[in-house]
Parts: structure tokens; sequence; C-alpha cells
């Protein structure tokens, strides 16, 4: 066993109002330079829909993530051989208009325009080449599907659904979708790492945050087609690639990254879990239907003295322990296994999890009225409005029995808080369901309090970094270096020449 | 000290301390500039002609050069009988073709695509200036002088090749020199830790 720690995240979908607050908070602070535009390292997508950039989901396009092979995995994009073989030319590779070509305005006309009879307008310039040009595609092209279905029949999720499933989901009163914001996910098994020729990408050993070394960059772009999310990107301006960087500078101060924090449902978690990181490599090439089981098994239980002497012993910080003991995520993964990693199946062992929309879900309509059956109440689940088998071809390689289980116990909890606040449902239904689902009377009012009324520090678990260590143990003596000018291998004292 | 001594005895030594200092000077100073440089991002299709065709292109050619140059004798050797002297020229004039057709798409796309227009620099223009001189005496070697591989020498073509080397560490070429040998046997993932070890993998 190899304890590590790993920052872990939590969104909670049923709460996702689609505001995309997150994503302009990340931009302002990240992406606002020449050469990002296009990037949002955060982004918030409708499901269904094609998503950004245009169908990252189809890895018959994309050819990202990992694949089984005999008893271990490969990356889909390119072995060894043949990233070499592809070095000058990568056949996989996005393009900007995969995403999209960012622009601006030329306000300026509306001022130096001629007097005329016309109202002066305007016009789209380019951000990439200033020249004039017509927009026909953006971040959030198809946000809340666009008053089409066009956006919606592209999902590549949808090559799983029966026609008729297709068909129900695309009636205009039952028109139906949810959002689903997406970041990089600091995966365990990146495959943007695995990816990199030059080793550029490394996933730091302490919190697990995968970063981007832009001095070893030498802009090949194999972490770009590798990541299945594709949440790598190349910075056409300065040559390098970039990514989220879960905000690392704010979070070794003690603050949430700013998605978290600008979050206005307040959908977003973010702790600690421990993992043993000698099942990195056998848990990956698990059989697709038990992805996500086993990825939870290999999430340690923190208050376990054997995993905390293992922990203490393989230099994980006790208060990082006590993080995750105090972990929103681990409860909602482990303890409540509520949340799901998205796409399990391209096998990068995501370690941000989503507990999967439970609203539009129900509300199942019939004869033009909504139909919620008071007598069982799951059964509304196969009335579902969003298929089964959509949501587990997002969130558990299409285990639909897996992603059930989920939604049972989420409507458990409501039901449980109904029957405690309204008083309107008969209490041995309630029974009959906590007895079905698993959960206890204490863990529903526990999910319903992580869920609805958690504090800020409830939220957001953020283990100490731990600064002083590094200080002293990259560069021994902190002050060693004290008063040294230069950088590379011309340091040397500003002292008086001879 | 004649014209002669000056070009072939003093300048191409001149131009390799220079490559070698200017790469070192700009590593250790300006980490974040070496780069391939890639504009694939922004237009794709044309890429793939040229590069391919040039990358493999010049890396045979240079190779075969590179024996010719430091063993000339193999060469020689090789190119005493009748039949593999013409299978040297056949090959040799058949990849400087290939590499000279990869070139000038390059040099198209460079200044077709607008998008590629932005991302051109002044010196990306003079590399492409240069390498178009080399491949095009290259090949008018192999077209106009008989037997050319036997004993290749032209005056621009050698001048030509040490002001690449020269300019190496002032344009993108430095990306040559991240070959990403180290790949072939790292571990696929890579941890750093500030307390275990400084890097681990990397």
């Amino acid at each position: 066993m190899d304890v590590r720690a790993q920052t872990s995240m939590m969104f909670h979908l049923d709460k996702c109002i689609g505001c995309h607050t997150c994503s302009v908070a990340c931009k302002n602070i990240w992406t606002d330079r020449k050469g990002t535009e296009y990037m949002w390292w955060n982004n918030v997508e409708t499901k269904p829909g094609t998503g950004y950039p245009t169908k990252w989901e189809d890895q018959e396009k994309y050819k990202g993530g990992w694949v089984p092979k005999e008893e271990t995995i490969k990356l889909r994009v390119a072995d060894k051989a043949s990233t070499f073989a592809n070095i000058f030319h990568q056949p996989h590779l996005p393009t900007i208009d995969d995403y999209y070509e960012p622009w601006t305005y030329k306000y300026s006309d509306l001022f130096d325009a001629p007097a005329g009879d016309d109202q002066p307008t305007a016009r789209p310039i380019s951000l990439i080449t200033g020249e004039h040009m017509d927009i026909n595609a953006g971040p959030n092209w198809d946000d809340d599907l666009s008053g089409s279905t066009v956006y919606a029949n592209n999902d590549p999720n949808y090559e799983k659904l029966t026609e008729a499933e297709k068909q129900a989901l695309s009636e205009l009163e039952r028109l139906v979708f949810f959002y689903l914001p997406r970041i990089c996910n600091h995966c365990l098994n990146p495959a943007c790492v695995a990816s990199c020729p030059s080793g550029a990408l490394y996933k730091r050993g302490e919190d697990g945050i995968v970063l981007l070394d832009q001095n070893v960059c030498r802009a090949w772009r194999f972490c770009v087609s590798a990541c299945p999310y594709k949440k790598t990107y190349y910075n056409w301006k300065t040559g390098k690639s970039e990514k989220c960087i879960l905000c690392f500078p704010r979070v070794e101060s003690g603050q949430p990254p700013a998605c978290f924090h600008s979050c206005v449902g307040r959908i977003r978690y973010f702790g600690v879990v421990l993992y043993d990181a000698d099942k990195i490599e056998s848990i990956a090439s698990a059989p697709e239907n038990e992805l996500v089981e086993r990825q939870r098994e290999m999430i340690l239980n923190p208050f376990d003295p054997a995993v905390i002497a293992q922990a203490e012993k393989d230099g994980v910080h006790f208060s990082v322990i006590e993080a995750a003991q105090k972990s929103p995520v681990y409860r909602f993964v482990k303890e409540w296994e509520l949340a799901l990693p998205l796409h399990p199946e391209f096998r990068t062992l995501p370690m941000l999890f989503y507990v999967p929309p439970l609203l539009p879900v129900l509300g199942h309509v019939e004869n033009g009225v909504y139909d919620v059956d008071a007598t069982d109440y799951f059964t509304s689940l196969d009335k579902a409005r969003i298929p089964m088998r959509y949501m587990a071809s997002l969130f558990t390689a299409g285990n639909e029995e897996q992603v059930r289980g989920v939604l049972e116990k989420l409507l458990t909890v409501r039901m449980y808080k109904r029957a405690e606040q309204v008083d309107d449902i008969d209490s041995a239904q309630v029974e009959a369901m906590l007895k079905k689902t698993g959960l206890t009377a204490e863990a529903c009012e526990e999910i319903f309090r992580l869920t609805s009324l958690p504090t800020f520090e409830e939220r957001f678990v953020i283990p100490p970094t731990h600064q002083e260590y590094t200080a002293e143990l990259t560069v021994g003596d902190p002050y060693a270096f004290k008063a040294e000018v230069g950088v590379g291998g011309f340091k040397g004292s500003p002292e008086r020449g001879w | 000290m004649t014209y002669d001594d000056l070009l072939f005895g003093v300048f191409p030594y001149l131009c390799i301390i220079i490559a070698i200092l200017g790469s070192v000077w700009r590593f250790l100073s300006d980490r974040f500039s070496y780069s391939s440089l890639s504009s694939q991002f922004l237009e794709t299709r044309q890429l793939f002609w040229g590069s391919v065709a040039w990358h493999y292109g010049i890396l045979a050619v240079l190779t075969i050069h590179l024996v010719g140059f430091l063993f000339p004798e193999t060469i020689l050797s090789w190119n005493a009988e009748p039949m593999r002297l013409y299978v040297m020229e056949a090959t040799g004039f058949t990849l400087a073709l290939f590499t000279l057709g990869g070139l000038i798409m390059l040099i198209v796309r460079r200044f077709s695509s607008s998008r590629i227009r932005v991302v051109t620099s002044k010196m990306d223009i003079a590399l492409l200036l240069f390498l178009l001189i080399q491949v095009a005496t290259g090949v008018w070697t192999a077209m106009f002088y008989r037997w050319g591989s036997s004993w290749y020498a032209m005056y621009a073509v050698i001048l030509n090749a040490f002001l690449l080397v020269l300019i190496v560490p002032f344009t993108r070429l430095v990306h040559f020199l991240s070959v990403p040998i180290k790949y072939i046997w790292r571990p696929h993932q890579i941890v750093r830790w500030n307390r275990r070890s400084p890097i681990i993998g990397a």
C-alpha cells in the first residue's frame, strides 16, 4: 500500500443553474491573455448537447484516454513509437475550429463612422487575425439547446439510446436538459501526463494537482489529443500548452479555487481523499462495468488506524489526514456512494465526481399533466424524462443499475425529508425506501444537511500545503540562497568585486 | 589569409561556437522560448503535406550528408561501382525533391493563411529563406553536377549550411535540440514531490 493524498472535487448537478459564473471567474483570473481567449478551463455545457470543444466525448474522433490492451491499458492516441512517427503532424489534434474562433467587436466604428443615414454597427473581428469574421460558433453555442434539436441530436451519448428515446427527448413538452460544469479532473491516471514526450506535465505528489511546466513544454501537443476531456489547451500565441491549475496559488493560501468560490448555486465541494497509489494501474485496467466500484475501492478510509499509520509512513502530513477525515468529497463518493466520475470508461481515473441530477428525471408528462405517482416514487425513475441509459453513458460507463441506485438514494432522502416536514407521505413507505436503498435516517439527515445547508467551511475543506517544508526540503537551508542574484546556472552573491 | 581561409577555415568554426554558446545561453536565460512553435492548431491540412514531407525528407538527407561529411571514404567506396552510384544518385535526388516539395508547401502555407501570418516572426521568414537556398542549391548540385555525390562541393551549399548552424539559437530551429528521446524509457506517469525527492521520473 502506498497512501497518497489527492485534492478531490464533487459537483452536485441538481444544484447547478447554468449561470456560468464559475467560467467567468476562471476566465478573468487565468485566461484573459492573448492566445488563451478560446480557452475555458472551466466551462458549463448543456446536456444533452455537443459540448466544448464540439463532440469532445467522441473518442472515435479525438482519440483521447486509455484503451485496454492485453492485461493492461494503452493510450488511445499513440503508443511511444507512433508518438515519434506523428511528431511532425498529429492526425487527431483538434484545431481552433473544433473550439471556436475567438472574437471581439470593432467598437471604434461606433464612434468613428462618418455621419450617414444608417446606424453604425460594431462588426465582429477575429481575436486571432484581427480581420472581420462571421460568428458561427462560440463557447456556449448550444447553451440551453439554443432553441434547436440539432445540438442534442449530435450528443455522442445519444448513440446508446433507442430511436424512441431520442424522439422523446426532443418533444416540445418533454424537452429536457441539465447542466454539466467541467474543469480538469486532476486524474489519478492522467493521459495528458503519460502522453507528453517532453515530460512537461506532472502530478504534484503532495496534493495530486496536475500541472504543466511551461519551461519544459516544447509544443508537441500530445496532451491536447490524449486528454479525453479536452482540458489541456494549446496556446497558439506562446507556443506552449496550458491547463487548469486548480487555482493552486489560492489553494496554497487556504482559499478554494475561484470557480468553487464563486459558484452561485453552491454546487461545488472540495476536499482531500487518501488513496492507494499501488492500485492505479490495476484499477485503470479493470473491466468497464467495474470501473466505478473499483475506483471507489481505491479511496481509503481516513479513520482506519492502519490507513493512518501507512499514510504517515508514506509522508502524508497529519494535518492532511485530518482534512481527509473532514472531506465532503469522501462522504459523497465513498461513504454514501452518491457521486460518480464522468465517463469512467476513459480510464484516467478522474477525481472530480458528480452527483447525477434528479430533477429532470422526475416529472414525467402523461396526457399533458405531470404525473408524480405518490404510491411508489421509485417507479417514476422508469418513466424518467432523461432515460437511465443516457445518465449511465455519462457517469457509469453504461451501468444503468449503478446510476439507478444513486438516484434511488437521492429520492429516498427527498421523501424522508418530505415525510418529516410536510407529513403527506406514509412513514411505512419511507421505511421501505430506506430499507431498499440501505440508507439510515441519520444518513438521510446528514446528506440533506451537506447538500442543502452546508457552511463555507463544510463545502471547502482545504488541506494545509506546508510551504515551510517545501522551502526547507527543496533548498535545504532556506537562508542558503539569501542575497543571491541570477537564475539558472549563473547564481552568485552580489559581493564587491576585486 | 585568403578568402577561402576565412570562409572555410574560420567561418564554420565560428558558426559552430556561436551556435553552441547561443543555444546554451538561450536555454539558461529564456527557457520558455524553447519550443517547436507548432501552428497545427491554427491550420492542419496544408501542414500535413508540408511538415511530414519536409521533416522526413530533411532527416534522411541530413543523415546521408553527415555520413559523407564524417566518413567520406565510405561514400566514395560505395560509389566505386556504377550501379551503386546510380542508386545513390537516384535516392538522393528523390529525397531532395521530396524535401523541396515539403518546404515549398510550408512557405506557401506560411504566407497564404491569414491565421498563420499572425504567428510568423521575422526570424521565421529568414529561416525559411535560408532553408530554401540550402535545399535549392542542393537540388541544383544533384541535377547539374554529374555524380555530385562523389565529390559534393558547391561553395553556396557549404556556406549557407554553416549560416543555418549559426542562426540555430536565434530561431525556432532550437526545437531540434529538444528531441524527446527520454520519452522512450521514461515511465508514463510523472510525479513531482517536494518532500520525497525533488523530481521523480522527469
